[in-house]
């Protein structure tokens, strides 16, 4: 019972030793402030900042969410298609993995072309950054199919759709809920990344004017919001998943 | 396909009629001569249980894709029910040495699948579900899984998975039930409890079965009529009629009688292993 406490509680507890670390170096080897803030510093900054940081976080926390809501539209309707489809999985896999290995970053410049600087760009960074795990793991659960299955199906004379729901979609889920998890830390990414170039608002836009005017507690405070956000939205997707797809957890803890 | 050859086939009397069926898996295969299957001649009379033996890679389970209509015979015909098979059929239930069930769904949702699919039961389906239920229910606990319909199929022993497969395969009464080494992966005991309840099923509904196995005891205890295939190419090689009166209890497999035609069997099959052998050589 103890252990299961401590196990529960271990993220917490090692995250205020890192803290309670930070600080002591910082104030025994009394490192500058613009080098490297300590945590109490940070905390400092950021209340002072608060309704600051707030518009930007929020700002970033939508932007993001939209650039992930057309992720999961576009990577469930692509994984479907490559994953029913043996000839399209030929053709798109290939081309798609190509386009995975090119980092997103580099798209800004071309989207702030197109769509100007502010929401446009963002978005859509974060939208082609969390796509992809999206599409692959909705694929497999779909192409992965146990024939077997399929020719009981089949001999009942269904037809390649009923399959598809009936079988395919639900036994992806537990891919799917699991490449949400990745995409959505992902978009963040995107998102940040964006808006340090492409954008006058946001956390993004935050981090880089508060570096070049020296805040670096308020930088460190940017860091964090992003931090805290994306983490809060992985857990609740990891909620999601234990509660809509218990079934593959609990078969796989039992060995099958 | 004339449709002259239908009534020809009914008159015969015969529930499965495969005339001269050959198969090989696709063109290439076709022209280089290498068939799966050849010249397979068949014909099972309505409600007959049949088992066919034989080892492993012989082309059992390409018989069984002929016989459901997933696959085409290259040359040859098949008939079931008086009628050439042109697709497949609905009339079948299959299952296989693994339960495949639906992790997602409860053990009862998991027998019912086969209702959300097959007409007409599939647009009866929102109306009647209730009634279906209780048939699901009937049908788990004449298997010995009364009561058990709301749990997962995870949260039940092989044993007990494997029966589930079998009502699945059975719920929406099938002419014939197709059976792809249902038993082998179970302990020995589970197994004979097993036979026992294919045989009261069988007993009770009189659906015609095809059970694909490596067991020889299996065949002669369930069987009317057992089967040995060789291997590649599949042929038929031996008939064997097994004239052990029914009901037959698991004492009979004790019976002098019954392990005869075991023996037999086996002989007859390692003679062919033998000159399978030889003919490598």
């Amino acid at each position: 019972m103890n252990k299961k406490q401590l196990e529960r509680w271990s993220p917490a507890l090692l995250l205020l030793a890192i803290i309670v670390i930070w600080e002591v170096i910082i104030r025994v080897f009394g490192v500058s402030e613009f080098i490297f803030p300590s945590p109490s510093r940070i905390w400092e900054q950021t209340m002072q900042h608060k309704a600051i940081i707030l518009s930007h976080a929020w700002r970033t926390f939508w932007v993001t969410m939209a650039g992930f809501g057309i992720a999961i539209v576009v990577g469930v309707l692509l994984g479907f298609l490559i994953g029913s489809s043996r000839l399209a999985y030929a053709a798109v896999y290939p081309l798609m993995t190509a386009f995975n290995a090119l980092p997103k970053a580099a798209f800004v410049p071309i989207l702030v072309v197109w769509f100007g600087i502010g929401v446009g760009p963002a978005v859509l960074t974060a939208f082609l950054i969390s796509f992809f795990p999206i599409m692959v793991n909705i694929a497999t659960g779909l192409a992965t199919l146990e024939p077997e299955l399929e020719d009981v199906l089949r001999v009942l004379g269904a037809k390649r759709w009923d399959v598809l729901t009936k079988v395919g979609l639900p036994r992806s889920m537990p891919y799917f809920f699991g490449s949400l998890k990745v995409s959505i830390t992902l978009a963040f990414v995107g998102t940040t990344v964006s808006e340090m170039t492409a954008s006058n608002e946001g956390i993004g836009y935050l981090l880089i004017s508060a570096g070049s005017s020296m805040q670096m507690g308020l930088a460190f405070s940017g860091l964090l919001v992003v931090g805290a956000m994306a983490m809060a939205m992985y857990e609740l997707f990891s909620y999601i998943e234990k509660h809509t797809t218990g079934w593959a957890h609990r078969s796989t803890q039992r060995g099958g | 396909m004339p449709v002259a050859s239908a009534p020809a086939a009914a008159s015969d009397d015969a529930f499965v009629d495969f005339e001269n069926v050959w198969l090989a898996y696709n063109d290439e295969l076709l022209a280089s001569n290498t068939f799966a299957v050849e010249d397979i001649n068949l014909k099972i009379k309505q409600g007959e249980f049949i088992a066919i033996v034989g080892p492993s890679g012989c082309g059992k389970s390409t018989f069984m894709k002929l016989t459901t209509g997933l696959k085409m015979p290259s040359k040859g015909t098949v008939h079931i029910d008086g009628q050439p098979v042109t697709g497949p059929l609905k009339i079948s239930g299959m299952a296989f040495q693994a339960p495949s069930l639906l992790p997602w769904r409860s053990t009862l949702d998991n027998v019912l699948l086969p209702l959300e699919i097959v007409e007409p039961f599939r647009s009866q389906f929102k109306d009647r579900r209730k009634e279906f239920e209780e048939r699901a229910n009937n049908l788990l606990t004449s298997v010995g899984l009364g009561g058990l319909g709301s749990k997962f199929p995870w949260e039940l022993s092989g044993g007990m998975q494997q029966r589930a497969s079998i009502c699945r395969a059975l719920i929406h009464e099938p002419k014939m039930l197709l059976l792809d080494e249902p038993f082998a992966a179970l302990d020995a005991f589970t197994r004979e409890e097993l036979w026992c309840i294919l045989r009261d099923l069988w007993e009770a509904q009189r659906f015609n079965v095809i059970l694909v196995t490596h067991d020889l005891r299996e065949s002669v205890f369930l069987a009317d009529t057992v089967y040995c295939m060789s291997r590649s190419p599949g042929r038929f090689v031996v008939k064997r009629d097994i004239p052990i009166p029914r009901t037959r209890d698991l004492e009979v497999t004790y019976s002098r009688e019954f392990t005869d035609i075991v023996h037999e069997l086996r002989g007859r099959i390692g003679a062919m292993r033998k000159a399978g052998m030889d003919l490598v050589q």
